[in-house]
């Protein structure tokens, strides 16, 4: 046997490690190269049997419907998510940060226990305040508006948590001699004390984009019109509608899962910070 | 820092701690104390809140005497009975390749992580078409080496391990990031006296790896039972809770009695059974954690 002396079983090893590389890769793959691959596919050629990887008469009808849709725009769709996913996260980011900095470098009586208060509240499972936070936007007059939306963002405690732990760290000596030299309080957080958790301020930038973008639940419930639905609640509506035409779901899919894609794989060592940060799902 | 008191520093604090005092009060504390109290009385949407009446615990009483409940409750054990131990599984492995340095490295990771930064919504519609009975990948894969795949989704028997399978591909790549983090954290210095021992790679893994990640381990048991309690977007796409009920799960019935049915007074009160059983079963877990987690390392 070739791999009873020592030089073979490491080449046994290694061939079997690149194997059990390849399978995963292979299992990751898959689901994506099968939605590629069917969404450039006519409606009879999505059924076959066995499985043409590459499509006989690859067609863009699938792209077509998608972007002709009754009562759905899926253009629209797009802008409004990105809007939507750029506001949220100015909101949730810029709120945190401001809070954080009170935290960590302006303390006042209690304000220890109002941190306290603030992490004890990351415990409630969203499922608790999904219901009375529709009601209230009810009772403003918010549900179906943008605003209505965006507000729940302002309280963002895991990222008042990463901040704080951030601006912890930041010498004190930059920030007075700016406050010595004049600079107003807000003139100190924008230019040195931002600037200086630039690497966490943009993990959470990025994780709150991705959340925001990928986020399905709230946008179902508070949104109602049609032209102000966003990308994963079209998604999610055309998968009803189009049970039996695969390649128009899938080219939804690929268009929905792109964007993203491309913001991940342009900021991809952020994102992976953010993980080793105890990072957000 | 030290800056002293003026009305400026207390105006700017103000400024700074209000928008998300708004946030954390208006949209988080405030709607807790509405969601305990709309869960004693009959809210309905379709009903002016005036026309709103105590009931006392009987939305409680309602939903854990009622014949659903059991089922639902079973339907989420199912899902974490068999999500935990694959993705408890598919994640260390991917670590401990990740853990290696090899050609392609990078590549592989980026690879691992896309499935993760994809919404759940496109990952279930393009699973709900792997999973297609006759047409499907899988089935199809699965006929090449002579296996004949059920229907998934559409069967009652296979449609949660269907939901499942789509889970641990869509969730391995996160987890398995946070098991890296752990592995890197190993002191190097303890497979070295492995090594003079003569120890083997599996006895390495069991004796050294996996007791000392022991706490990362945990702590993915223990948030993947509280995500895997309000598993939702993935089982209202591909099932829609069907078919016949059979891949209801909590949120799933707490969206459908809110925002389908109306009942906000129901449906309050499931969220807070769903929220106690939370609370249940992570203090299970830490329970748990004497007997197998180890801290000294």
């Amino acid at each position: 046997m070739m791999h009873d002396t020592p030089a073979g079983r490491k080449v046994f090893r290694s061939v079997l490690f690149y194997l059990m590389l390849c399978v995963i890769v292979l299992l990751t793959v898959l689901p994506f190269v099968w939605m590629v691959s069917s969404s450039f596919k006519g409606s009879e050629a999505i059924r076959t049997i066995p499985i043409r990887w590459i499509p006989e008469h690859p067609t863009v009808e699938g792209y077509e419907r998608v972007f002709n849709m009754q009562g759905f725009s899926f253009a629209r769709a797009s802008l409004n998510s990105l809007i939507l996913a750029v506001a949220c996260t100015l909101v949730a980011v810029m709120s945190a940060s401001m809070a954080a900095f009170v935290f960590a470098k302006l303390p006042f009586r209690g304000s220890g226990k109002l941190f306290g208060l603030y992490l004890a509240t990351m415990m409630i499972p969203g499922t608790v305040t999904m219901v009375p936070n529709y009601i209230i936007l009810r009772i403003l007059g918010l549900l179906d508006t943008y605003t209505g939306l965006i507000l729940p963002s302002l309280a963002n405690a895991f990222g008042v948590f990463l901040m704080r732990q951030s601006m912890m760290s930041v010498n004190d000596s930059y920030l007075e001699s700016a406050h010595l030299d004049g600079a107003s309080l807000y003139r100190i957080f924008f230019q040195i004390m931002l600037p200086l958790v630039m690497p966490t301020l943009a993990t959470m930038i990025l994780l709150s984009f991705m959340g925001s973008w990928n986020s399905y639940l709230w946008p179902l419930i508070v949104l109602t019109s049609n032209d102000k639905q966003t990308l994963q609640v079209v998604l999610g509506n055309m998968n009803g509608i189009y049970k039996n035409n695969e390649h128009v779901l899938m080219a939804g899919a690929v268009l929905t899962i792109l964007p993203i894609l491309a913001v991940y794989l342009i900021s991809q060592r952020y994102v992976d910070q953010g993980i080793s940060l105890g990072g957000l799902k | 820092m030290y800056i002293p008191k003026t009305a400026a520093k207390r105006r700017a604090t103000a400024v700074f701690l209000l928008p998300s005092l708004i946030g954390v009060f208006g949209f988080c504390l405030l709607p807790i104390l509405g969601s305990a109290i709309y869960s004693v009385t009959d809210f309905d949407l379709l009903m002016p809140m005036s026309a709103m009446n105590f009931v006392g615990f009987d939305n409680y009483v309602r939903i854990l005497t009622g014949s659903e409940f059991p089922k639902v409750l079973g339907h989420t054990c199912t899902y974490l009975i068999l999500y935990l131990p694959l993705i408890m599984l598919t994640s260390v492995g991917q670590a401990l390749i990740l853990n290696k340095s090899f050609k392609g490295h990078g590549l592989f990771r980026t690879i691992c992580y896309t499935p993760v930064i994809t919404s759940w919504v496109a990952a279930a519609v393009v699973w709900q078409w792997v999973l297609s009975g006759k047409y499907g990948l899988l089935n199809q894969m699965l006929s090449v080496i002579g296996i004949t795949g059920p229907a998934w989704l559409n069967s009652k028997d296979w449609a949660m391990p269907g939901i499942v399978i789509a889970a641990v591909w869509k969730d391995t790549g996160y987890y398995a990031l946070m098991v890296l983090a752990a592995l890197k954290s190993i002191d190097p210095t303890c497979y070295e006296a492995a090594d003079i021992d003569g120890a083997g790679g599996l006895k390495k893994l069991t004796a050294i790896t996996l007791p000392l990640i022991s706490p990362t381990l945990f702590l993915l048991i223990v948030i993947n039972i509280i995500y895997g309690l309000q598993v939702f977007d993935s089982v209202l796409i591909m099932t829609n809770g069907g078919p016949g009920g059979a891949t209801s799960v909590f949120l799933e019935r707490i969206y459908k009695y809110a925002f389908k049915q109306y009942k906000m007074g129901l449906a309050s009160a499931y969220s807070w059974i769903l929220f106690a059983l939370i609370l249940i079963f992570t203090a299970i877990q830490f329970r748990l954690q004497r007997k197998w987690v180890n801290y000294d390392a």
